[in-house]
């Protein structure tokens, strides 16, 4: 389970660069005038992802100001989301989903791996300072269990020799191809089919 | 079974491409006009006699929540939300419909939005759902390029906006007032009802939140008619739904089904039998996994709708369905979904705060063995204690399975853990000690 704690070595300053402030800019006008406070969500993901993945407490300070609203406030928010890193993590982020429909489909087989082939700790960086992983709670693709995220995509149909490939690939800066690595292109049944077969292969 | 020229979700496996001109070949946005002609009243009517209810896991009828809308705009506007934050293990039917079926979902906003007279519609997907709300964003840029959105959306004379806001991997904010907390920009802590949202919701307007499913199937309802939407499944438990058959089956998938359909003929027929057969049952979680789970013979027979459910004291949830077999740990999978249960407490109500944290810490040494006999019976009452107790429905949420699986396999647990209560002598302690605390080398 993830530690929620502050890092302890912050940058001094962060600010938005050119591009991430026309998308906040953006974002801040889907939401009523003076209700400026909504975007917070997500301004702090654009500084996450400005950030090498995880926030510090300049940013917070910076979208408390952006927003016009008090620091404490950005924080709580900060602190109380599970997708907003407050601490370093890999530029390769492996989420291991280990909920009970993964957990019976192998997921902790997954996270041997991982401790294995990243870091025994998942608070620590692999050796290369590329890689980490955290084993987090459902995210919604039981269907495709065993499964984890990588940074934004969805890995599915895993087993523990598929992921040592993955992280090998990685390892190498190569991504690997998202999605299921059963060959399966959604949740359908594989092979054995029986609605919507008008359908099929349209 | 329903037929396939029955089902709702023709795209679900992709088989055609989510894009606009696809989807029109499906049947989507045809006549959105002169559906929106008929006016407010028979939108609302038609869906009353539909008797849809609600798929995001409360199973309440739209048609009623729709017309608790005020029926005037006043000096506040109105909102429309769609709560795509679907986190519930065992559940990922949303996630399908956002990648696959976009355009039912923005077509259902447009007519849901015009039913109860909002101009804006948020719909909150979950952050990690970042490639699927990616997707829905293409497909509601395709639909204000084709003016189905926007001033005159689809003809209509309706002027709609639909925004995207993405959560943050918080299991709480799938309850309907902590996502508007949280779409508000605060932490997602569940509000107290009343006031119900649908007079003070979001920025205190009259606001309505549905499930991406439920506002997916209103358009091929409004369409096909409420009469022909109640001809499938049975009365209070009308149409079809999207079931998410997961754990150990042969082929796990997302597949619509009647409502209604016998849960062994989901997992038999669709997801290709449980691992080892049949007879290697051990116990089915029906609707995600905050509903009691099912012994093997009670799946024999039940019908999978919402009422069916409820006389075997468990619910239809979301329809997650997770299908444990005997090689598996009861007691471990129970424990791990309470520690799911205590990662995602979002800690605003001590009963649930801090009793999570009991059951999933009780549960760990259950199923290690290092219990005593007496435990159960404290672990029951601990769920007693959450249950009922809380602003919000977690609660009852992380306090259900683990009374399921007391319920129905407490000898087991006691097979498990025989020891004698550790301190006998100091039978005064309120229950509310930790016992194991006491012991010696532990203090």
């Amino acid at each position: 389970m993830a530690v929620k704690k502050i890092s302890k070595v912050q940058p001094e300053k962060f600010e938005f660069n050119k591009k991430n402030k026309e998308t906040a800019d953006s974002i801040i006008k889907n939401y009523p005038s003076g209700k400026q406070q909504s975007a917070v969500m997500a301004l702090l993901y654009l500084a996450q992802k400005q950030n090498d993945n995880w926030i510090p407490l300049s940013a917070m300070k910076y979208i408390a100001k952006y927003l016009d609203m008090p620091y404490i406030k950005v924080y709580e928010v900060a602190t109380f989301y599970s997708m907003y890193n407050l601490t370093p993590v890999g530029k390769y982020f492996f989420q291991v989903c280990t909920t009970t429909p993964c957990m019976l489909r192998g997921a902790y087989n997954l996270v041997d791996v991982c401790k294995r082939k990243i870091s025994e700790d998942e608070n620590c960086l692999s050796e290369d300072g590329k890689t980490s992983w955290l084993e987090v709670e459902c995210l919604g693709a039981c269907v495709n269990a065993p499964m984890l995220q990588l940074n934004e995509d969805y890995y599915e149909d895993l087993d523990p020799t598929k992921l040592e490939q993955i992280i090998d690939k990685i390892s190498n800066d190569e991504v690997p191809q998202p999605g299921s690595y059963r060959g399966r292109l959604s949740s359908e049944p594989e092979n054995t089919r029986k609605t919507l077969i008008g359908n099929k292969n349209a | 079974m329903l037929e396939d020229k029955d089902r709702i979700f023709q795209n679900l496996y992709n088989d055609f491409g989510a894009d606009l001109t696809s989807a029109k070949q499906r049947g989507d946005w045809k006549d959105t006009k002169e559906i929106c002609g008929k006016g407010r009243e028979w939108i609302i009517n038609e869906i009353k006699e539909s008797e849809l209810r609600g798929r995001g896991g409360a199973g309440f009828p739209t048609g009623l929540k729709w017309s608790f809308a005020p029926k005037e705009v006043g000096s506040r506007p109105h909102y429309l939300v769609i709560n795509a934050d679907e986190s519930e293990p065992g559940t990922c039917k949303d996630r399908d419909i956002l990648r696959f079926e976009p355009h039912k979902l923005i077509e259902g906003c447009l007519l849901a939005s015009y039913a109860v007279n909002a101009h804006k519609c948020y719909i909150y997907i979950r952050g990690e759902y970042f490639n699927e709300g990616q997707k829905l964003q293409t497909a509601i840029d395709e639909a204000y390029k084709d003016g189905l959105l926007g001033k005159n959306s689809a003809g209509t004379d309706w002027e709609l906006d639909i925004y995207i806001h993405y959560g943050a991997g918080a299991y709480i904010c799938g309850e309907e007032t902590a996502l508007l907390e949280s779409i508000e920009g605060k932490k997602g802590q569940p509000r107290l009802k009343p006031p119900f949202p649908a007079l003070i919701g979001l920025y205190g307007c009259p606001t309505i939140i549905n499930n991406v499913e439920t506002i997916s199937v209103v358009p091929t309802i409004l369409r096909r008619g409420g009469k022909w939407f109640s001809s499938l499944g049975r009365p209070k438990n009308t149409g079809s739904k999207i079931y998410c058959i997961s754990g150990n089956v042969n082929n796990p998938c997302n597949v619509e089904e009647e409502m209604g359909i016998p849960l062994k003929e989901l997992i038999e027929k669709h997801a290709g039998g449980v691992i080892g057969g049949w007879d290697n049952l051990k116990a089915v979680i029906p609707g995600g996994s905050s509903m009691p789970l099912l012994p093997k013979e009670t799946c024999e027979t039940i019908k999978m709708d919402f009422d069916a459910c409820v006389e075997n004291k468990t619910g239809l949830g979301t329809a997650g369905i997770v299908v444990i077999n005997k090689d598996q740990d009861i007691i471990k999978c129970m424990a791990r979904i309470a520690r799911f249960y205590k990662h995602e407490s979002c800690g605003q109500c001590t009963p649930c705060r801090e009793g999570s944290g009991w059951m999933w810490r009780m549960l760990e040494r259950m199923a290690k063995g290092e219990a005593t006999r007496d435990e159960v019976d404290m672990l029951l009452d601990v769920t007693k204690q959450i249950e009922g107790h809380t602003i919000c429905a977690f609660g009852e949420g992380s306090s259900w399975p683990v009374q399921g699986l007391i319920r129905n396999f407490k000898d087991e647990i006691i097979e498990r853990n025989k020891f004698d209560p550790i301190v006998k002598k100091q039978k005064d302690i309120p229950y509310l000690i930790d016992q194991h605390l006491l012991e010696e080398e532990n203090a």
